[in-house]
């Protein structure tokens, strides 16, 4: 037998290509960020190695800076929203189908992912485009045309689209390992559908519902590609305001405290979200 | 409302799935506080009947009624029947005392009343103390309580039991066997009983029905079942029985004479009319037979036989015997004496008299 010891220094050395690889390609990069947003900028735009807090004073009376905050979080949570309700009757749709089918059907919902992001971003943009395909349909049957591109509404449509696997997933998963007899048991002491699915099939699948929403909401709010290539001015979110501050006029230390102040915002909301829903799930069935 | 008497009829009921046939033509039909039993082999239609009554399936064809009210389509939650399910089905995320408020919860029983009942029902079942626990902290035996509790405190007019012990270990099974039927008693509920094991319907029901392939076969108390068989099928799957082929020689007032296959001619009574060259057979049980040692006594129904196999069980002792046709035929001999005389017990190899008194035997078609 192993002393705890030795036991604890072996746990070590076996998880240290972990360690080395969160370390390298995780904790360094952040540690960077940190220092970058706590220097003054250089003369290109880059970092010059002196201490400063300005970079958090000035982000503070940033207006720009809290509206594009806010329409990020505006859209990622009527995106979360939106991927939700579709998503549940989906899952439940699939859960309830005879167990050959239900492969078939997972199968149909990842096979988005057997094509790069970015082409299916830009197949959007020909559909939405002021001559895109739906305006040439909509022309072709004597319809106005609809000014969707370069707003926020085209991102909306485009990142629930995306975002639609991410909640699917974790709510088939919850779905299919509900107990379906629970529901008869529900109907036969008295439940009508609509109790029975409120008392007994929510609550049990809220864990789901829970992490399709994290999966869903984070990569929203942080999106960069889909307002880039659809959003125009219009849909101008947080990912678009840190390019601006890296690329176009840049200014590496602002950047990176916008960053920093959005992930420590970001951290504190799904943290009380999980607090939050935590508090209803407990004494779930785990597993 | 007038009252039948019946707390559920069932009208000629058929039900079929994806073409076959789960329940054919049942018609039954089960009185107020009555402890009726569903007795037959998996895939007999027995569950399939009661979720029937439940309202989880309707009937392709016939009528339920409840308490004088016809069914039709009637969702479950509009009946006043309450189930307790095999898989027990109690709720997770709610506590021991939530789950068995649920169904009053659902009537808007105000919660003062909610709280005085789910204690009562809970003391009822023995498990006073355990309101705040999760289902998944109590055992199977404490979990079909928790089902039985949060399906009585509803009052209903019929409890339905789908294979409710079926889960639970022997020793277990057998107390909560008591339990229920004292309960049924107590409260005078009715309570339809779904179950495969033939023991535990003979224990605890008034009457039971005895089903086969979506039918019904034979309803009748545990005595009637166990000692009238009317079919072959309900002799065999209720307790152990010896089966002699043959056709029928003689009739007379109740009994028929039969030749066996292997030669023999026994005598038994016949529950239903047969007919002289009809095609029988002569069902037995194993403990209604004697084995005779010595000079060959006079009477029918008696024939030289070899003890081939032994098997001492402690209250019994059961015996394989050759038929003088070579035909195995079982007795079981209660060990009436205490002694450890081997002399006392038979030993393969032993020549012996097989007798029967011709009530003990019964000659059915097949």
């Amino acid at each position: 037998m192993l002393s705890a010891r030795t036991e604890h220094r072996r746990a070590w050395w076996q998880a240290s290509p972990a360690m080395i690889w969160l370390g390298l390609f995780f904790l360094a990069p952040l540690v960077l960020i940190v220092l970058y947003s706590f220097q003054s900028r250089a003369s290109d735009g880059t970092v010059a190695w002196t201490w400063t807090l300005e970079n958090y004073a000035k982000l503070l009376r940033d207006g720009s800076f809290w509206r594009t905050l806010w329409l990020s979080t505006w859209i990622a949570l009527v995106v979360t929203l939106i991927t939700l309700l579709i998503s549940y009757p989906l899952a439940y749709f699939m859960a309830t189908r005879p167990k050959r089918w239900r492969s078939a059907l997972l199968f149909a919902v990842m096979l988005p992912f057997w094509t790069n992001f970015l082409v299916r971003i830009y197949a959007w943009k020909v559909l939405l485009g002021n001559n895109g395909v739906i305006n040439q349909v909509l022309a072709g049957v004597g319809l106005e045309p609809i000014a969707i591109i370069n707003s926020q509404w085209a991102v909306l449509l485009a990142l629930v689209y995306g975002e639609l696997p991410y909640m699917i997933l974790p709510l088939y998963a919850a779905l299919e390992r509900f107990d379906w007899t629970q529901m008869e048991a529900a109907h036969d002491l008295g439940a009508g559908r609509v109790q029975a699915f409120t008392r007994i099939m929510l609550p049990q699948t809220l864990a789901g519902i829970t992490a399709g929403a994290i999966l869903v909401f984070v990569p929203t709010v942080g999106t960069f590609a889909v307002s880039d290539i659809l959003g125009g001015t219009d849909g101008f979110m947080i990912g678009n305001l840190l390019d601006l501050h890296f690329r176009s006029t840049p200014n590496w230390p602002y950047g990176a405290a916008i960053s920093m102040l959005f992930m420590l915002l970001l951290l504190g909301a799904i943290a009380l979200y999980l607090k939050a829903t935590r508090e209803e799930t407990d004494g779930e069935n785990p597993g | 409302m007038s009252n039948s008497g019946w707390a559920v009829e069932l009208d000629h009921i058929s039900k079929e799935f994806r073409g076959t046939a789960a329940v054919r033509d049942v018609s039954l039909r089960i009185a107020d506080g009555e402890f009726f039993s569903l007795l037959g082999p998996s895939g007999c239609g027995k569950t399939t009947l009661l979720r029937m009554i439940a309202g989880f399936e309707l009937p392709d064809r016939g009528e339920i009624v409840i308490h004088n009210v016809v069914m039709g389509d009637t969702p479950p939650h509009q009946r006043d029947v309450n189930t307790v399910f095999q898989s027990y089905a109690l709720f997770p995320h709610m506590s021991v005392a939530e789950n068995v408020a649920f169904g009053l919860q659902m009537k808007h029983v105000n919660k003062r009343e909610i709280a005085t009942r789910v204690q009562q029902a809970l003391d009822m079942v023995q498990l006073g103390s355990y309101g705040e626990r999760r289902p998944r902290q109590l055992s199977g035996g404490q979990q079909q309580r928790v089902a039985l509790a949060r399906a009585l405190i509803n009052q209903p007019e019929v409890l339905l039991l789908d294979e409710p012990l079926g889960a639970l270990d022997l020793k277990l099974r057998k107390e909560m066997q008591l339990e229920l039927k004292g309960i049924q008693q107590r409260l005078g509920i009715t309570f339809i009983f779904v179950t495969h094991d033939q023991e535990e319907a003979l224990t605890m029901s008034d009457r039971i029905a005895v089903m086969d392939a979506g039918q019904v076969l034979q309803v009748g108390g545990p005595t009637e079942i166990y000692e009238r068989p009317t079919f072959r099928f309900v002799a065999d799957f209720i307790g152990e029985c010896n089966f002699l082929p043959g056709s029928v020689v003689a009739v007379e007032n109740g009994s028929a004479t039969i030749q066996t296959s292997g030669g023999l001619q026994v005598t038994g009574i016949a529950p239903q009319p047969v007919a002289v060259g009809a095609a029988v057979v002569l069902a037995i049980r194993p403990e209604k037979v004697r084995l005779i040692e010595g000079d060959r006594p006079a009477g029918v129904n008696l024939f030289p036989v070899k003890v081939e196999r032994v098997a001492y069980i402690g209250s019994d002792t059961r015996i394989i015997v050759r038929l003088p046709d070579g035909a195995p035929f079982d007795v079981w001999e209660a060990n009436t004496v205490s002694t450890l005389d081997p002399n006392q017990y038979y030993t393969p190899g032993d020549e012996v008299f097989l007798a029967w008194t011709p009530q003990n035997a019964l000659v059915l078609r097949h």
